[in-house]
Protein backbone atom coordinates (compact mmCIF):
# COMPACT_ATOMS: atom_id res chain seq x y z
CA UNK A 1 0.00 0.00 0.00
CA UNK A 2 2.73 2.43 1.02
CA UNK A 3 4.73 1.53 -2.02
CA UNK A 4 1.87 2.18 -4.46
CA UNK A 5 1.15 5.46 -2.69
CA UNK A 6 4.75 6.43 -3.13
CA UNK A 7 4.67 5.63 -6.84
CA UNK A 8 1.39 7.44 -7.25
CA UNK A 9 2.78 10.55 -5.56
CA UNK A 10 5.87 10.39 -7.73
CA UNK A 11 3.76 10.36 -10.89
CA UNK A 12 1.34 13.04 -9.69
CA UNK A 13 4.04 15.43 -8.52
CA UNK A 14 6.25 14.65 -11.50
CA UNK A 15 3.47 15.66 -13.88
CA UNK A 16 2.54 18.70 -11.79
CA UNK A 17 6.13 19.94 -11.81
CA UNK A 18 6.43 19.29 -15.54
CA UNK A 19 3.19 21.21 -16.12
CA UNK A 20 4.40 24.07 -13.93
CA UNK A 21 7.58 24.32 -15.98
CA UNK A 22 5.59 24.54 -19.20
CA UNK A 23 3.49 27.32 -17.65
CA UNK A 24 6.41 29.25 -16.16
CA UNK A 25 9.13 28.99 -18.80
CA UNK A 26 7.50 31.49 -21.20
CA UNK A 27 7.47 34.02 -18.35
CA UNK A 28 11.13 33.29 -17.63
CA UNK A 29 11.97 33.65 -21.31
CA UNK A 30 10.23 37.01 -21.42
CA UNK A 31 12.01 38.33 -18.34
CA UNK A 32 15.34 37.02 -19.56
CA UNK A 33 14.99 38.78 -22.91
CA UNK A 34 13.83 41.99 -21.27
CA UNK A 35 17.13 42.23 -19.36
CA UNK A 36 19.45 41.71 -22.33
CA UNK A 37 21.58 44.14 -24.25
CA UNK A 38 20.27 44.59 -27.79
CA UNK A 39 23.20 42.72 -29.35
CA UNK A 40 22.71 39.78 -26.96
CA UNK A 41 19.12 39.17 -27.97
CA UNK A 42 20.07 37.37 -31.17
CA UNK A 43 23.20 35.68 -29.81
CA UNK A 44 23.46 31.91 -30.21
CA UNK A 45 23.57 29.73 -28.22
CA UNK A 46 20.82 31.40 -26.21
CA UNK A 47 21.91 32.69 -22.82
CA UNK A 48 19.15 32.29 -20.24
CA UNK A 49 20.78 34.50 -17.64
CA UNK A 50 21.95 37.66 -19.36
CA UNK A 51 25.28 39.14 -18.39
CA UNK A 52 25.38 41.96 -17.71
CA UNK A 53 21.81 42.13 -16.43
CA UNK A 54 20.51 45.32 -17.98
CA UNK A 55 17.89 46.66 -15.58
CA UNK A 56 18.20 49.94 -17.39
CA UNK A 57 16.08 48.54 -20.26
CA UNK A 58 13.02 49.17 -18.11
CA UNK A 59 13.95 52.78 -17.52
CA UNK A 60 14.63 53.31 -21.21
CA UNK A 61 11.39 51.63 -22.27
CA UNK A 62 9.31 53.96 -20.16
CA UNK A 63 11.24 57.20 -20.55
CA UNK A 64 12.89 57.08 -23.96
CA UNK A 65 9.87 55.55 -25.70
CA UNK A 66 6.22 56.65 -25.52
CA UNK A 67 5.36 53.72 -23.24
CA UNK A 68 5.14 56.11 -20.28
CA UNK A 69 2.44 58.10 -22.03
CA UNK A 70 0.64 54.93 -23.13
CA UNK A 71 0.74 53.68 -19.56
CA UNK A 72 -0.92 56.90 -18.34
CA UNK A 73 -3.65 56.64 -21.02
CA UNK A 74 -4.31 53.02 -20.09
CA UNK A 75 -4.51 53.86 -16.39
CA UNK A 76 -7.01 56.66 -17.03
CA UNK A 77 -9.29 54.50 -19.17
CA UNK A 78 -9.04 51.58 -16.74
CA UNK A 79 -9.84 53.58 -13.61
CA UNK A 80 -12.87 55.23 -15.24
CA UNK A 81 -14.08 51.84 -16.45
CA UNK A 82 -13.78 50.20 -13.05
CA UNK A 83 -15.58 53.10 -11.40
CA UNK A 84 -18.40 53.09 -13.95
CA UNK A 85 -18.79 49.33 -13.84
CA UNK A 86 -18.91 49.11 -10.06
CA UNK A 87 -21.52 51.87 -9.74
CA UNK A 88 -23.80 50.78 -12.57
CA UNK A 89 -23.62 47.01 -12.03
CA UNK A 90 -24.23 47.27 -8.29
CA UNK A 91 -27.34 49.39 -8.75
CA UNK A 92 -28.75 47.24 -11.57
CA UNK A 93 -27.97 43.97 -9.80
CA UNK A 94 -29.68 45.25 -6.66
CA UNK A 95 -32.76 46.04 -8.72
CA UNK A 96 -32.82 42.56 -10.22
CA UNK A 97 -32.20 40.89 -6.86
CA UNK A 98 -34.68 42.71 -4.63
CA UNK A 99 -37.43 44.50 -6.54
CA UNK A 100 -40.36 42.85 -8.26
CA UNK A 101 -41.93 43.98 -11.49
CA UNK A 102 -43.91 42.14 -14.13
CA UNK A 103 -41.18 42.27 -16.74
CA UNK A 104 -38.36 41.39 -14.37
CA UNK A 105 -37.78 37.77 -15.32
CA UNK A 106 -38.13 38.56 -18.99
CA UNK A 107 -35.62 41.40 -18.78
CA UNK A 108 -33.25 39.21 -16.77
CA UNK A 109 -33.31 36.55 -19.49
CA UNK A 110 -32.79 39.22 -22.15
CA UNK A 111 -29.77 40.45 -20.20
CA UNK A 112 -28.30 36.95 -19.87
CA UNK A 113 -28.72 36.26 -23.57
CA UNK A 114 -26.77 39.39 -24.51
CA UNK A 115 -23.70 37.60 -23.13
CA UNK A 116 -23.90 35.23 -26.12
CA UNK A 117 -24.12 38.03 -28.68
CA UNK A 118 -20.89 38.37 -30.66
CA UNK A 119 -19.52 41.89 -30.36
CA UNK A 120 -19.09 42.23 -34.12
CA UNK A 121 -22.86 42.31 -34.66
CA UNK A 122 -23.14 45.68 -32.91
CA UNK A 123 -19.62 46.91 -33.71
CA UNK A 124 -20.31 48.88 -36.90
CA UNK A 125 -23.44 50.79 -35.78
CA UNK A 126 -21.87 51.58 -32.41
CA UNK A 127 -18.74 52.82 -34.19
CA UNK A 128 -20.91 55.00 -36.42
CA UNK A 129 -22.78 56.35 -33.38
CA UNK A 130 -19.57 57.34 -31.59
CA UNK A 131 -18.10 58.75 -34.80
CA UNK A 132 -21.15 60.96 -35.28
CA UNK A 133 -20.82 62.13 -31.67
CA UNK A 134 -17.29 63.24 -32.54
CA UNK A 135 -15.80 60.74 -30.11
CA UNK A 136 -13.17 59.23 -32.41
CA UNK A 137 -9.73 59.98 -31.00
CA UNK A 138 -11.14 60.57 -27.53
CA UNK A 139 -11.37 58.15 -24.61
CA UNK A 140 -15.17 58.45 -24.34
CA UNK A 141 -16.03 55.38 -26.45
CA UNK A 142 -13.72 53.35 -24.23
CA UNK A 143 -15.26 54.18 -20.86
CA UNK A 144 -18.75 55.66 -21.29
CA UNK A 145 -20.38 52.25 -22.02
CA UNK A 146 -19.07 51.00 -18.67
CA UNK A 147 -21.53 53.32 -16.92
CA UNK A 148 -24.39 51.34 -18.48
CA UNK A 149 -23.60 48.04 -16.83
CA UNK A 150 -22.17 44.73 -18.00
CA UNK A 151 -24.38 41.65 -18.22
CA UNK A 152 -21.86 39.20 -16.75
CA UNK A 153 -21.02 41.39 -13.74
CA UNK A 154 -24.67 42.21 -13.10
CA UNK A 155 -25.38 38.48 -13.11
CA UNK A 156 -22.47 37.81 -10.75
CA UNK A 157 -23.48 40.54 -8.28
CA UNK A 158 -27.15 39.59 -8.46
CA UNK A 159 -26.25 35.99 -7.53
CA UNK A 160 -24.27 37.38 -4.63
CA UNK A 161 -27.10 39.68 -3.44
CA UNK A 162 -29.58 36.80 -3.59
CA UNK A 163 -27.44 35.00 -1.04
CA UNK A 164 -27.71 37.86 1.50
CA UNK A 165 -30.63 37.42 3.96
CA UNK A 166 -33.25 40.19 3.75
CA UNK A 167 -33.74 40.64 7.51
CA UNK A 168 -31.17 43.39 7.85
CA UNK A 169 -32.66 45.37 5.00
CA UNK A 170 -36.12 45.10 6.53
CA UNK A 171 -34.78 46.32 9.86
CA UNK A 172 -33.13 49.26 8.12
CA UNK A 173 -36.37 49.98 6.28
CA UNK A 174 -38.28 50.14 9.55
CA UNK A 175 -35.63 52.53 10.86
CA UNK A 176 -36.50 54.76 7.92
CA UNK A 177 -33.56 54.18 5.59
CA UNK A 178 -34.09 54.96 1.92
CA UNK A 179 -33.46 52.41 -0.81
CA UNK A 180 -30.17 54.05 -1.70
CA UNK A 181 -29.23 54.23 1.98
CA UNK A 182 -29.92 50.51 2.44
CA UNK A 183 -27.87 49.61 -0.61
CA UNK A 184 -24.99 51.81 0.52
CA UNK A 185 -24.90 51.03 4.26
CA UNK A 186 -26.33 47.52 4.55
CA UNK A 187 -25.71 45.65 1.30
CA UNK A 188 -22.42 47.03 0.00
CA UNK A 189 -20.33 46.25 3.09
CA UNK A 190 -21.39 42.61 2.72
CA UNK A 191 -20.62 42.55 -0.99
CA UNK A 192 -16.98 43.62 -0.89
CA UNK A 193 -15.53 40.24 -2.00
CA UNK A 194 -17.76 40.24 -5.08
CA UNK A 195 -16.95 43.89 -5.80
CA UNK A 196 -13.23 43.13 -5.62
CA UNK A 197 -13.73 40.30 -8.10
CA UNK A 198 -15.65 42.54 -10.47
CA UNK A 199 -12.96 45.20 -10.19
CA UNK A 200 -10.16 42.71 -10.91
CA UNK A 201 -11.97 41.10 -13.85
CA UNK A 202 -12.85 44.49 -15.29
CA UNK A 203 -9.27 45.64 -14.79
CA UNK A 204 -7.99 42.67 -16.80
CA UNK A 205 -10.55 43.16 -19.52
CA UNK A 206 -9.95 46.87 -20.02
CA UNK A 207 -6.20 46.88 -19.40
CA UNK A 208 -5.77 44.31 -22.17
CA UNK A 209 -8.57 45.47 -24.46
CA UNK A 210 -7.34 45.71 -28.02
CA UNK A 211 -10.38 46.02 -30.28
CA UNK A 212 -11.79 49.16 -28.61
CA UNK A 213 -8.61 51.27 -28.75
CA UNK A 214 -7.90 49.90 -32.24
CA UNK A 215 -11.23 51.23 -33.50
CA UNK A 216 -11.27 54.60 -31.78
CA UNK A 217 -7.68 55.76 -31.25
CA UNK A 218 -5.62 56.60 -34.33
CA UNK A 219 -3.11 59.04 -32.87
CA UNK A 220 -0.02 57.43 -31.31
CA UNK A 221 -0.10 59.87 -28.38
CA UNK A 222 -3.56 58.56 -27.44
CA UNK A 223 -2.65 54.87 -27.63
CA UNK A 224 -3.16 52.51 -24.75
CA UNK A 225 -0.43 50.01 -23.83
CA UNK A 226 -2.03 47.18 -25.83
CA UNK A 227 -2.16 49.31 -28.95
CA UNK A 228 1.27 50.81 -28.29
CA UNK A 229 2.95 47.43 -27.96
CA UNK A 230 1.37 46.31 -31.21
CA UNK A 231 2.47 49.54 -32.92
CA UNK A 232 5.99 49.22 -31.54
CA UNK A 233 6.14 45.59 -32.67
CA UNK A 234 5.19 46.48 -36.24
CA UNK A 235 8.15 48.82 -36.66
CA UNK A 236 10.82 47.57 -39.01
CA UNK A 237 13.51 46.88 -36.49
CA UNK A 238 11.83 45.02 -33.66
CA UNK A 239 13.74 45.53 -30.43
CA UNK A 240 12.69 42.43 -28.57
CA UNK A 241 14.36 43.40 -25.30
CA UNK A 242 12.34 46.63 -25.01
CA UNK A 243 9.23 44.91 -26.28
CA UNK A 244 9.57 42.21 -23.63
CA UNK A 245 10.21 44.83 -20.92
CA UNK A 246 6.98 46.56 -21.95
CA UNK A 247 5.17 43.20 -21.91
CA UNK A 248 6.45 42.45 -18.42
CA UNK A 249 5.21 45.80 -17.16
CA UNK A 250 1.86 45.30 -18.91
CA UNK A 251 1.36 41.88 -17.35
CA UNK A 252 2.60 42.83 -13.90
CA UNK A 253 -0.52 44.61 -12.56
CA UNK A 254 -2.78 41.70 -13.57
CA UNK A 255 -0.46 39.27 -11.80
CA UNK A 256 -0.17 41.42 -8.69
CA UNK A 257 -3.95 41.86 -8.43
CA UNK A 258 -4.34 38.14 -8.96
CA UNK A 259 -1.98 37.32 -6.10
CA UNK A 260 -3.66 39.82 -3.78
CA UNK A 261 -7.23 39.00 -4.69
CA UNK A 262 -6.75 35.29 -5.36
CA UNK A 263 -9.04 34.19 -2.55
CA UNK A 264 -12.07 36.26 -3.62
CA UNK A 265 -11.32 35.75 -7.24
CA UNK A 266 -11.30 31.95 -7.21
CA UNK A 267 -14.38 31.85 -4.96
CA UNK A 268 -16.45 34.12 -7.16
CA UNK A 269 -15.48 32.37 -10.37
CA UNK A 270 -16.47 29.17 -8.66
CA UNK A 271 -19.83 30.71 -7.79
CA UNK A 272 -20.62 31.73 -11.34
CA UNK A 273 -19.12 28.57 -12.76
CA UNK A 274 -21.39 26.35 -10.72
CA UNK A 275 -24.55 28.35 -11.05
CA UNK A 276 -23.90 29.45 -14.61
CA UNK B 1 -26.42 28.48 -20.04
CA UNK B 2 -29.13 27.29 -17.77
CA UNK B 3 -31.11 29.88 -15.94
CA UNK B 4 -30.23 30.37 -12.29
CA UNK B 5 -32.53 28.14 -10.33
CA UNK B 6 -32.72 30.42 -7.31
CA UNK B 7 -36.28 31.50 -6.67
CA UNK B 8 -36.80 35.09 -7.66
CA UNK B 9 -39.98 35.78 -5.72
CA UNK B 10 -39.70 36.87 -2.15
CA UNK B 11 -42.20 36.78 0.72
CA UNK B 12 -45.87 37.20 -0.19
CA UNK B 13 -47.34 40.48 1.08
CA UNK B 14 -49.87 40.15 3.86
CA UNK B 15 -53.51 40.04 2.72
CA UNK B 16 -54.83 42.30 5.45
CA UNK B 17 -53.22 45.35 3.86
CA UNK B 18 -54.45 44.67 0.39
CA UNK B 19 -55.12 48.26 -0.56
CA UNK B 20 -51.72 49.37 0.56
CA UNK B 21 -50.16 46.35 -1.16
CA UNK B 22 -51.30 47.65 -4.52
CA UNK B 23 -49.52 50.93 -3.97
CA UNK B 24 -46.47 49.30 -2.51
CA UNK B 25 -46.12 46.94 -5.45
CA UNK B 26 -46.38 49.78 -7.93
CA UNK B 27 -43.79 51.65 -5.96
CA UNK B 28 -41.60 48.56 -5.94
CA UNK B 29 -41.91 48.15 -9.71
CA UNK B 30 -41.02 51.80 -10.15
CA UNK B 31 -37.90 51.32 -8.04
CA UNK B 32 -37.05 48.26 -10.12
CA UNK B 33 -37.08 50.28 -13.32
CA UNK B 34 -35.18 53.15 -11.75
CA UNK B 35 -32.47 50.84 -10.51
CA UNK B 36 -32.07 48.86 -13.73
CA UNK B 37 -32.36 51.96 -15.94
CA UNK B 38 -28.59 52.21 -16.60
CA UNK B 39 -28.60 48.71 -18.05
CA UNK B 40 -31.90 49.21 -19.87
CA UNK B 41 -30.72 52.43 -21.54
CA UNK B 42 -27.36 50.85 -22.37
CA UNK B 43 -29.10 47.81 -23.79
CA UNK B 44 -31.32 49.92 -26.05
CA UNK B 45 -28.49 52.25 -27.20
CA UNK B 46 -25.55 49.87 -27.45
CA UNK B 47 -27.13 46.46 -28.08
CA UNK B 48 -30.71 46.36 -29.31
CA UNK B 49 -30.68 49.50 -31.46
CA UNK B 50 -27.30 48.67 -33.04
CA UNK B 51 -28.50 45.10 -33.70
CA UNK B 52 -31.43 46.38 -35.75
CA UNK B 53 -29.15 48.91 -37.44
CA UNK B 54 -26.60 46.19 -38.16
CA UNK B 55 -29.20 44.11 -39.94
CA UNK B 56 -30.38 47.10 -41.98
CA UNK B 57 -26.76 47.94 -42.89
CA UNK B 58 -26.23 44.33 -43.99
CA UNK B 59 -28.81 45.00 -46.73
CA UNK B 60 -26.88 48.02 -47.92
CA UNK B 61 -23.79 48.95 -49.82
CA UNK B 62 -22.16 51.53 -47.59
CA UNK B 63 -18.65 52.89 -47.13
CA UNK B 64 -19.47 55.07 -44.08
CA UNK B 65 -18.86 58.30 -46.07
CA UNK B 66 -21.12 58.31 -49.12
CA UNK B 67 -24.88 57.59 -48.80
CA UNK B 68 -25.83 53.95 -48.37
CA UNK B 69 -27.51 52.09 -51.22
CA UNK B 70 -30.09 49.35 -50.68
CA UNK B 71 -29.01 46.06 -52.28
CA UNK B 72 -31.29 43.51 -50.63
CA UNK B 73 -29.66 40.21 -49.72
CA UNK B 74 -26.83 40.65 -52.22
CA UNK B 75 -24.19 40.84 -49.47
CA UNK B 76 -25.31 37.47 -48.16
CA UNK B 77 -25.36 35.79 -51.55
CA UNK B 78 -21.99 37.32 -52.41
CA UNK B 79 -20.47 35.69 -49.31
CA UNK B 80 -21.91 32.28 -50.16
CA UNK B 81 -21.48 32.22 -53.93
CA UNK B 82 -18.65 34.52 -54.90
CA UNK B 83 -16.23 34.94 -52.03
CA UNK B 84 -13.69 32.16 -51.52
CA UNK B 85 -12.16 34.12 -48.62
CA UNK B 86 -15.47 33.91 -46.75
CA UNK B 87 -15.24 30.11 -46.89
CA UNK B 88 -11.53 30.17 -46.09
CA UNK B 89 -12.12 32.33 -43.00
CA UNK B 90 -14.97 30.07 -41.92
CA UNK B 91 -12.74 27.02 -42.39
CA UNK B 92 -9.92 28.60 -40.38
CA UNK B 93 -12.20 29.57 -37.50
CA UNK B 94 -13.98 26.23 -37.38
CA UNK B 95 -10.69 24.30 -37.57
CA UNK B 96 -9.28 26.34 -34.73
CA UNK B 97 -12.39 25.81 -32.62
CA UNK B 98 -12.59 22.07 -33.34
CA UNK B 99 -9.06 21.57 -32.07
CA UNK B 100 -8.55 24.24 -29.43
CA UNK B 101 -11.85 23.77 -27.56
CA UNK B 102 -11.78 19.97 -26.99
CA UNK B 103 -8.01 19.93 -26.42
CA UNK B 104 -8.39 22.77 -23.95
CA UNK B 105 -11.18 20.91 -22.15
CA UNK B 106 -9.21 17.67 -21.95
CA UNK B 107 -5.95 19.22 -20.81
CA UNK B 108 -7.58 21.51 -18.26
CA UNK B 109 -9.61 18.60 -16.85
CA UNK B 110 -6.47 16.46 -16.65
CA UNK B 111 -4.72 19.28 -14.81
CA UNK B 112 -7.63 19.68 -12.40
CA UNK B 113 -7.73 15.92 -11.72
CA UNK B 114 -3.99 15.89 -11.06
CA UNK B 115 -4.27 18.87 -8.78
CA UNK B 116 -7.10 17.20 -6.92
CA UNK B 117 -4.74 14.28 -6.18
CA UNK B 118 -2.08 16.52 -4.68
CA UNK B 119 -2.27 16.71 -0.94
CA UNK B 120 0.54 19.20 -0.51
CA UNK B 121 1.32 22.26 -2.56
CA UNK B 122 -2.15 22.34 -4.10
CA UNK B 123 -2.41 26.12 -3.65
CA UNK B 124 1.04 26.73 -5.10
CA UNK B 125 0.39 24.63 -8.20
CA UNK B 126 -3.03 26.15 -8.65
CA UNK B 127 -1.50 29.62 -8.58
CA UNK B 128 1.15 28.64 -11.14
CA UNK B 129 -1.28 26.96 -13.54
CA UNK B 130 -3.68 29.87 -13.39
CA UNK B 131 -1.00 32.53 -13.99
CA UNK B 132 -1.06 32.37 -17.82
CA UNK B 133 -4.85 32.73 -17.77
CA UNK B 134 -4.56 35.95 -15.76
CA UNK B 135 -2.47 37.72 -18.36
CA UNK B 136 -3.98 38.17 -21.77
CA UNK B 137 -4.05 40.39 -24.77
CA UNK B 138 -1.35 41.88 -26.93
CA UNK B 139 1.50 41.40 -24.46
CA UNK B 140 0.85 37.65 -24.44
CA UNK B 141 0.67 37.54 -28.23
CA UNK B 142 3.91 39.47 -28.56
CA UNK B 143 5.55 37.11 -26.09
CA UNK B 144 4.41 34.13 -28.15
CA UNK B 145 5.65 35.69 -31.38
CA UNK B 146 9.02 35.79 -29.70
CA UNK B 147 8.64 32.19 -28.49
CA UNK B 148 7.72 31.12 -32.05
CA UNK B 149 10.65 32.97 -33.61
CA UNK B 150 12.09 30.37 -36.01
CA UNK B 151 15.75 31.31 -35.54
CA UNK B 152 16.19 31.92 -31.83
CA UNK B 153 12.74 31.59 -30.31
CA UNK B 154 12.18 29.58 -27.15
CA UNK B 155 10.52 26.61 -28.88
CA UNK B 156 13.19 26.06 -31.51
CA UNK B 157 15.92 26.67 -28.94
CA UNK B 158 14.52 23.95 -26.69
CA UNK B 159 13.93 21.62 -29.66
CA UNK B 160 17.53 22.33 -30.68
CA UNK B 161 18.75 20.94 -27.33
CA UNK B 162 17.28 17.62 -28.48
CA UNK B 163 18.78 17.94 -31.95
CA UNK B 164 15.44 18.70 -33.57
CA UNK B 165 15.24 21.30 -36.30
CA UNK B 166 12.01 23.11 -35.42
CA UNK B 167 9.55 24.40 -38.06
CA UNK B 168 8.84 28.02 -38.93
CA UNK B 169 5.78 28.06 -36.62
CA UNK B 170 3.58 31.08 -37.35
CA UNK B 171 5.59 31.85 -40.48
CA UNK B 172 4.90 28.46 -42.06
CA UNK B 173 1.45 27.98 -43.70
CA UNK B 174 1.35 24.38 -42.45
CA UNK B 175 2.32 25.24 -38.88
CA UNK B 176 0.64 28.58 -38.28
CA UNK B 177 -2.69 27.07 -37.20
CA UNK B 178 -1.15 24.41 -34.91
CA UNK B 179 1.01 27.18 -33.42
CA UNK B 180 -2.02 29.22 -32.41
CA UNK B 181 -3.70 26.11 -30.98
CA UNK B 182 -0.58 25.36 -28.92
CA UNK B 183 -0.59 28.94 -27.72
CA UNK B 184 -4.24 28.70 -26.68
CA UNK B 185 -3.40 25.69 -24.50
CA UNK B 186 -1.08 27.84 -22.40
CA UNK B 187 -4.17 29.53 -20.97
CA UNK B 188 -6.05 26.41 -19.85
CA UNK B 189 -5.75 27.47 -16.19
CA UNK B 190 -9.01 29.37 -16.59
CA UNK B 191 -10.94 26.23 -17.41
CA UNK B 192 -9.03 24.30 -14.74
CA UNK B 193 -10.33 26.56 -11.96
CA UNK B 194 -13.90 25.84 -13.00
CA UNK B 195 -13.22 22.07 -13.18
CA UNK B 196 -11.75 22.22 -9.68
CA UNK B 197 -14.92 23.86 -8.43
CA UNK B 198 -16.96 21.12 -10.09
CA UNK B 199 -14.77 18.39 -8.59
CA UNK B 200 -15.11 19.88 -5.12
CA UNK B 201 -18.87 19.71 -5.49
CA UNK B 202 -18.90 15.92 -5.87
CA UNK B 203 -19.91 14.22 -2.64
CA UNK B 204 -17.21 11.87 -1.25
CA UNK B 205 -20.02 9.48 -0.39
CA UNK B 206 -20.46 8.67 -4.07
CA UNK B 207 -16.84 7.54 -4.26
CA UNK B 208 -17.16 5.53 -1.06
CA UNK B 209 -20.22 3.79 -2.44
CA UNK B 210 -18.36 3.06 -5.67
CA UNK B 211 -15.44 1.68 -3.66
CA UNK B 212 -17.78 -0.63 -1.75
CA UNK B 213 -19.04 -1.90 -5.08
CA UNK B 214 -15.44 -2.70 -5.99
CA UNK B 215 -15.03 -0.04 -8.69
CA UNK B 216 -11.48 0.62 -9.88
CA UNK B 217 -10.03 4.06 -10.52
CA UNK B 218 -11.15 4.17 -14.16
CA UNK B 219 -14.68 2.98 -13.29
CA UNK B 220 -14.94 5.62 -10.56
CA UNK B 221 -13.86 8.26 -13.05
CA UNK B 222 -16.18 7.00 -15.76
CA UNK B 223 -19.25 6.44 -13.59
CA UNK B 224 -18.99 9.02 -10.82
CA UNK B 225 -16.69 11.88 -11.81
CA UNK B 226 -17.79 12.32 -15.42
CA UNK B 227 -21.57 12.26 -14.84
CA UNK B 228 -21.28 14.59 -11.88
CA UNK B 229 -19.10 16.96 -13.91
CA UNK B 230 -21.47 17.21 -16.89
CA UNK B 231 -22.85 20.63 -15.82
CA UNK B 232 -19.26 21.92 -15.75
CA UNK B 233 -18.48 20.29 -19.10
CA UNK B 234 -21.55 22.03 -20.47
CA UNK B 235 -20.50 25.43 -19.12
CA UNK B 236 -16.89 25.13 -20.29
CA UNK B 237 -17.98 23.83 -23.70
CA UNK B 238 -20.42 26.68 -24.41
CA UNK B 239 -17.99 29.33 -23.20
CA UNK B 240 -15.15 27.70 -25.16
CA UNK B 241 -17.09 27.58 -28.43
CA UNK B 242 -18.40 31.13 -28.15
CA UNK B 243 -14.89 32.40 -27.36
CA UNK B 244 -13.02 30.42 -30.02
CA UNK B 245 -15.39 31.42 -32.82
CA UNK B 246 -14.67 35.07 -32.06
CA UNK B 247 -10.86 34.86 -32.17
CA UNK B 248 -9.48 38.13 -33.50
CA UNK B 249 -6.33 39.41 -31.78
CA UNK B 250 -4.16 36.41 -32.69
CA UNK B 251 -4.80 37.06 -36.37
CA UNK B 252 -4.49 40.83 -36.19
CA UNK B 253 -1.44 41.03 -33.97
CA UNK B 254 0.52 37.87 -34.78
CA UNK B 255 -0.09 36.71 -38.34
CA UNK B 256 -2.18 39.29 -40.22
CA UNK B 257 -4.23 36.30 -41.37
CA UNK B 258 -1.24 34.74 -43.10
CA UNK B 259 0.83 33.05 -44.24
CA UNK B 260 -1.29 32.27 -47.31
CA UNK B 261 -4.54 32.97 -45.43
CA UNK B 262 -3.87 29.97 -43.19
CA UNK B 263 -4.95 32.00 -40.13
CA UNK B 264 -7.56 34.23 -41.75
CA UNK B 265 -9.95 34.13 -38.81
CA UNK B 266 -13.56 35.06 -39.47
CA UNK B 267 -13.56 38.10 -37.21
CA UNK B 268 -10.30 39.33 -38.71
CA UNK B 269 -11.70 39.02 -42.22
CA UNK B 270 -14.79 40.88 -41.03
CA UNK B 271 -12.61 43.63 -39.54
CA UNK B 272 -10.63 43.94 -42.78
CA UNK B 273 -13.86 44.36 -44.71
CA UNK B 274 -15.23 46.94 -42.31
CA UNK B 275 -12.26 49.08 -41.36
CA UNK B 276 -9.67 48.50 -44.08
CA UNK B 277 -11.89 48.23 -47.17
CA UNK B 278 -14.90 50.11 -45.72
CA UNK B 279 -17.44 47.57 -46.95
CA UNK B 280 -19.74 48.18 -44.00
CA UNK B 281 -22.68 46.37 -45.58
CA UNK B 282 -20.70 43.27 -46.39
CA UNK B 283 -19.02 43.25 -42.98
CA UNK B 284 -22.41 43.50 -41.27
CA UNK B 285 -23.67 40.55 -43.30
CA UNK B 286 -20.59 38.59 -42.17
CA UNK B 287 -21.35 39.50 -38.55
CA UNK B 288 -24.87 38.09 -38.94
CA UNK B 289 -23.46 34.86 -40.38
CA UNK B 290 -21.29 34.51 -37.30
CA UNK B 291 -24.18 35.36 -35.00
CA UNK B 292 -26.39 32.70 -36.58
CA UNK B 293 -23.59 30.13 -36.38
CA UNK B 294 -22.97 30.86 -32.69
CA UNK B 295 -26.69 30.83 -31.97
CA UNK B 296 -27.19 27.52 -33.79
CA UNK B 297 -24.24 25.85 -32.07
CA UNK B 298 -25.30 27.11 -28.66
CA UNK B 299 -28.83 25.86 -29.26
CA UNK B 300 -27.53 22.44 -30.34
CA UNK B 301 -25.45 22.19 -27.15
CA UNK B 302 -28.27 23.48 -24.95
CA UNK B 303 -30.89 21.19 -26.53
CA UNK B 304 -28.63 18.16 -26.41
CA UNK B 305 -27.73 18.95 -22.80
CA UNK B 306 -31.03 17.43 -21.65
CA UNK B 307 -29.66 14.10 -22.78
CA UNK B 308 -26.19 14.29 -21.27
CA UNK B 309 -26.06 16.91 -18.53
CA UNK B 310 -27.00 15.66 -15.08
CA UNK B 311 -28.19 18.26 -12.54
CA UNK B 312 -28.17 16.87 -9.04
CA UNK B 313 -30.87 19.16 -7.66
CA UNK B 314 -33.16 18.64 -10.62
CA UNK B 315 -36.46 16.82 -10.26
CA UNK B 316 -37.35 14.47 -13.08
Amino acid sequence: MNRTNWIKNLIVYGLLILGSLVMLIPFAWMISTSLKESYQVFATPVKWIPSPIKWHNYVETFTGLPFGRWLRNTLLVTVLNIFGTLVSCTVVAYGFARFRAKARNFLFIVMLSTMMLPGTVTMIPVFYLFKELGWVNTFYPLFVPAFFGNAFFIFLLRQFFMGIPTEMEEAAKIDGSSTVGILWRVILPLTIPALITVAILQFNGVWNDFMGPLLYLNKPELYTLALGINFFKSENNVQWNYLMAASVVTMLPSLIFYFIGQKYFVESITLTGQKG
Amino acid sequence: MSMPSTSVDRAEPSKSIRKKWFNASRKEALWFYVLISPWLIGFLCFVFGPMIASFVISLMKWDLLTPAKYVGFKNYSKAIHRDPLFWQSLKVTVTYSIFSVPLGLIFSLALALLLNQATRGMRLFRTIFYMPAVVSGVSVMVLWMWIFNPQIGLLNTVLGYFGINGPGWIFDPKWAMPSLIIMSLWGIGGGMIIWLAGLKGISPMLYEAANLDGANAWQRFRNVTVPMLTPTIFFNLVMGIVGALQTFGEAYVMTKGGPMNSTLFFNYYLFQNAFENFNMGYASALAWFLFVIILALTLVVVKSSNAWVYYEGERK
